[in-house]
């Protein structure tokens, strides 16, 4: 398959105090940006479970964002610091995994920033383009399950 | 002959045999057992075959116990046969149950795994770099070996598993429990995990050592501390899995002053233990900037192989990327 037929699926853990807001902002002003991402509401970015994160690879991801309030923002004091420090973590166990740090993000969108927004998404998209499709398979074994 | 005695078998896969060994350390309770059962396959300590097994009826076998995870081909074949044959089937210990420490060799695929055990250890003497074959011919003969997959699975990821027996090895009270609750007709739903579904700093005497707010600043691998032996292991700054491990133990490695490494899996709640942990332990590390938290991070030697020491082929993810591996 050629790089130029590949459309990456990104999966996009939004906040529902800051960054989904954002995101509305940008819809509302008809800002246009890649369509690739598929955006999942959340309370807080301190809710998303790394255990989403690992699901939405595999089940097909090529890429995960999450993002949140700015720092000291958060509407409940601290979820985008725990946020920030399972990022970090579970970025380098996803590099044990094979899975490229880049293919992780974690960003920061206020309720105004729908510009920010837009940027985000289309960087996103065509970083993982020039990446590749993840190709997780599964996780199954084409040796035995073929 | 009176009354049949209901018939039971052993079985191992991918696994180091210390799950027979528990088997045997039962001790005296073992000749309750043969007294209540008919042991009629365990390949480690009795000559049976794999044809008197065939010869069976399908459903005769009360309960196979299997130990191991599923790594080659014969492993599979045998398996299935079992299941066919058992009214119950029983995932023994952690390999079964989560794909237990073999489980690990999820991060490397059969090519690398060979050339690493067969050609690149320094203790290898193979100038020829020869590797096992499945297909060999000796003087006009064909020789076979089973074969050897990339993946290596859980039990239940290759047949219908009725019930878990978690640990490594499972510790005796609970087989024991688990022979009598089979014994009599007493068994829980279908799918459960034979040991009490809450984790283990619920059981752990360290608890109340615990600080209100337990804060880590700097990762300590265990032999870089001197341990207290009273005190929580986390608070000490050491990884113990307990908070993301099912309890039931008898917390035989905090008694030896170890923290927990988290051979008894998750509890029901969870799916994916590695994945939870890494949740737990991220949100205790005590700080909220971005080049501290980083600076913690990198003290974490080996994250994906210490939070899924025994439980990678059961995660979320199953194994390292295919095409990642050279």
């Amino acid at each position: 398959m050629a790089n130029e037929a590949f459309e990456p699926k990104l999966v996009g853990f939004l906040c529902n105090w800051c960054s989904y807001t954002g995101a509305d902002l940008a819809g509302t002003a008809r800002m246009t940006y890649a369509p690739n991402i598929r955006i999942i509401r959340v309370m807080c970015s301190g809710r998303v479970d790394p255990q989403f994160v690992l699901k939405a690879f595999i089940e097909g991801a090529d890429g995960v964002l999450i993002s949140g309030c700015h720092p000291g923002d958060c509407h409940y004091q601290e979820g985008n610091y725990n946020a920030l420090r399972r990022h970090r973590l579970l970025s380098k166990m996803l590099e044990q995994f094979g899975i490229e740090r880049e293919r992780f993000r974690l960003e920061w969108v206020s309720a105004a920033e729908g510009v920010k927004f837009q940027q985000i998404c289309d960087e996103f998209t065509e970083q993982i383009k020039k990446l590749g499709p993840l190709n997780l398979n599964g996780g199954k074994d084409e040796h035995r399950e073929a | 002959m009176s009354t049949e005695k209901p018939k039971v078998a052993f079985y191992w896969c991918a696994s180091c045999g210390g799950c027979e060994e528990a088997v045997i350390d039962l001790a005296e309770d073992i000749l309750k057992v043969v007294e209540a059962v008919d042991i009629v396959f365990w390949p480690v300590a009795l000559d049976f075959k794999k044809k008197d097994v065939e010869a069976m009826k399908d459903g005769s076998i009360a309960v196979s116990f299997i130990n191991g995870a599923v790594r080659l081909s014969e492993q599979e074949e045998m398996v299935k046969l079992l299941r066919q044959k058992s009214g119950l089937v029983v995932a023994f210990g952690s390999c079964s149950h989560l794909g237990g420490i073999p489980g690990l060799g999820n991060f490397w695929n059969k090519e690398t795994i060979f050339r690493r055990a067969y050609i690149t250890t320094p203790s290898t003497d193979n100038p020829d770099g020869t590797v096992p074959l499945e297909k060999t011919e000796v003087d006009g003969k064909e020789l076979t070996l089973p074969r050897f997959y990339d993946t290596v699975y859980t039990l239940d990821q290759v047949i219908d598993v009725d019930y878990y027996l978690p640990g490594c090895a499972p510790p005796p009270d609970l087989i024991m429990n688990a022979l009598q609750a089979i014994l009599e007709g007493k068994l829980p739903p279908k799918g459960a995990v034979l040991s009490p579904n809450k984790s283990l700093c619920d059981d752990c005497k360290r608890n109340e050592s615990k600080p209100e707010k337990l804060t880590i600043k700097e990762i300590k691998r265990p032999w870089e501390v001197e341990l207290d032996p009273e005190k929580c292991f986390l608070a000490q700054g050491v990884i113990c899995m307990g908070p993301a491990t099912r309890t039931g133990c008898g917390e035989r490695c905090i008694e030896a002053n170890m923290p927990c490494r988290g051979c008894f899996g998750p509890t029901d709640q969870v799916i994916d233990q590695g994945a939870k942990f890494l949740s737990s332990l991220a949100s205790i590390l005590d700080t909220d900037d971005e080049k501290e938290i980083e600076k913690i991070v990198d003290t974490i030697v080996d994250p994906a192989g210490t939070f899924y020491r025994f439980s990678l082929p059961s995660s979320i993810l199953r194994r390292r990327r295919m095409e990642d591996i050279k």
